[in-house]
């Protein structure tokens, strides 16, 4: 019996050598090639002593954040409001009804809000500020990120409060705690891990984002991934695009080093 | 809550709603439009449907799309459950977290390291791009997702069942089929669900793994969206909003049906 499970899982395991760990090796490998095919570690020292590369990893980060921020103060809201509606199940399944449209027309959506005639300049004409550059601006590009990913914080955060036992909030107030109190001191920490799981699921892809930088952004926003496509697709300088994908492998890792703290802490209180 | 926090509770919802789907209407709004921008409503027409409908290419690419994800969603929740079974029989701890931490790599990978990282590792083995690169592409970030679906499947299971079959006098392959995998089907029915979706949904990977001769609907969404508003792309969107609208709805009635078989499942006994 022995031999013949192993036989059923080989499948499974000839995919985690051959598209979860190759890959990563093959991109990391990839890294210290220039675009004649030498070996060299010319990339990672361009990267570090350019200051244009430098300062796009910072504005990129930067952006990610932003818009994990942005999404976060609207998404913490909403799932605590959810958490008390009478149909919550239907009302969580229309927030999620919007992810399952593809993102490329969503982004092709607000290519019509914005243009030079679209609504909001419709509307921004009629109250008399008149028509503004909307499209292909950084703010434009926030607005879609932040729109977009709102979903994807919300359902963590939705599924964290639904966790929370009530009885701790009742013993809150019975112990005399204003709302206020109770939303910080047991609400929100105790809901922290569904956060930390929405930042997660958030902050890594605004990293790497580039479809958006180019219909939305019009190029003026760069992000390591705008940066990886570039060098991948169009300027085929594959050594230089996998040396920016190592830095954005480990820019993951450490957001998720810095977001799975929590569950660490618990398996070991739990052993 | 009071009634004043309630007030202002369903004001705040009812706003990121209108928020969440403004976009999309309007983008529908526009595809019955006469017009040739998305600005100035100008009448209802179907014309741009009827467009969409006869445009051989667009439908070529969106059979090419479906195909793709039912194809990729099936064998990658074939591998996807035999890796869960895998997983479970895992005795020791530390190679189970292991195994669990590699799986979900690709679940968080942002989807440019994936789209790149597959293109080095294709032209590395000399494999052409095209439908092949991209159905191996998809099957592979699609099986971390069946796993995770699967596995807490199993986990519920109760042992004793296995034990009760295996004394029974049951060969391992009965086990497997008559009572570890009705007691999974759920699971392996909502991960191939999640995979199909992840498939339709894709287009970073597909754009770095694609060559010139196969396209999906996002790709070709993107490079029509690249040189402005196509009002066919409208009307494609106002389809495909039907189309997520069913499956919203199926997936739905689905998670309804195995909560409500598995309540008649406690009580039979």
């Amino acid at each position: 019996m022995k031999r013949k499970q192993v036989l059923f899982e080989m499948p499974y395991f000839f995919w985690l050598a051959f598209f979860v760990i190759a890959p990563i090796l093959l991109i990391a490998y990839q890294s210290f090639f220039n675009i004649r095919g030498q070996f060299t570690l010319g990339n990672y020292a361009t990267y570090f002593t350019s200051a244009t590369y430098l300062r796009m990893t910072l504005n990129s980060v930067w952006y990610a954040f932003l818009i994990t921020l942005f999404t976060l103060l609207i998404s913490y809201p909403t799932a605590y409001f959810l958490h008390y509606t009478k149909h919550k199940q239907l009302w969580l399944l229309l927030i999620i009804l919007p992810t399952w449209i593809n993102l490329l027309l969503k982004a092709y959506a607000f290519i019509g809000i914005f243009s030079q005639d679209g609504s909001v300049n419709q509307f921004l004409t009629f109250i008399g500020i008149g028509p503004q550059q909307i499209l292909f601006t950084d703010a434009s590009f926030l607005f879609v990120a932040t729109y977009i990913q709102i979903p994807f914080m919300i359902l963590p955060i939705f599924n964290a409060i639904e966790d929370l036992q009530p009885s701790y909030i009742n013993a809150s107030r019975d112990l005399g705690a204003n709302n206020w109190q109770t939303f910080t001191r047991i609400i929100f920490p105790m809901t922290m891990s569904g956060v930390k799981a929405g930042v997660q699921a958030v902050f890594i892809p605004s990293l790497s984002l580039f479809m958006l930088t180019r219909l939305i952004g019009g190029n003026r926003v760069i992000t390591l991934g705008t940066a990886i496509e570039e060098h991948f697709l169009v300027t085929m300088n594959w050594g230089m695009g996998s040396t920016i994908g190592v830095v954005l492998i480990i820019a993951m890792f450490i957001i998720m080093s810095l977001t799975g703290e929590h569950k660490k802490k618990g398996r070991k209180h739990n052993d | 809550m009071t009634k004043k926090t309630k007030w202002f509770a369903n004001g705040y919802l009812t706003l990121v709603f209108v928020l969440l789907y403004v976009p999309i209407f309007y983008l529908i709004m526009y595809s019955f439009s006469t017009g040739k921008t998305m600005s100035h409503y100008q009448g209802f027409t179907w014309a741009h449907y009827v467009a969409l409908f006869q445009d051989a290419r667009m439908i070529q690419i969106a059979l090419d799309t479906l195909l793709l994800a039912l194809l990729s969603a099936l064998i990658a929740t074939a591998i996807g459950s035999l890796g869960a079974l895998g997983i479970y029989a895992t005795k020791k701890r530390q190679t189970r977290n292991a195994l669990l931490s590699l799986n979900n790599i690709l679940m968080v990978s942002p989807d440019v390291i994936i789209g790149a990282s597959f293109l080095i590792f294709f032209t590395f083995l000399g494999i052409g791009l095209g439908f092949g690169s991209v159905l191996m592409s998809h099957i592979a970030f699609e099986i971390p997702i069946v796993v995770l679906m699967v596995l807490p499947r199993l986990q519920e299971m109760s042992t004793t069942m296995i034990d009760a079959a295996e004394d029974l006098g049951a060969s391992s392959w009965q086990v497997l089929s008559r009572v570890i995998l009705p007691a999974i089907i759920p699971g392996i029915l909502a991960g191939y669900f999640m995979a199909f979706t992840y498939s339709l949904d894709d287009f970073a990977v597909t754009f770095f793994v694609t060559g010139n001769g196969f396209e999906t609907l996002s790709i070709e969404i993107y490079a029509r969206a690249r040189q402005g508003i196509d009002l066919e792309v409208n009307a494609l969107s106002g389809i495909l909003f039907v189309f997520a609208l069913l499956l919203v709805v199926g997936y739905y009635l689905l998670t309804q049906y195995t909560a409500k078989r598995q309540k008649a499942g406690v009580k039979r006994p």
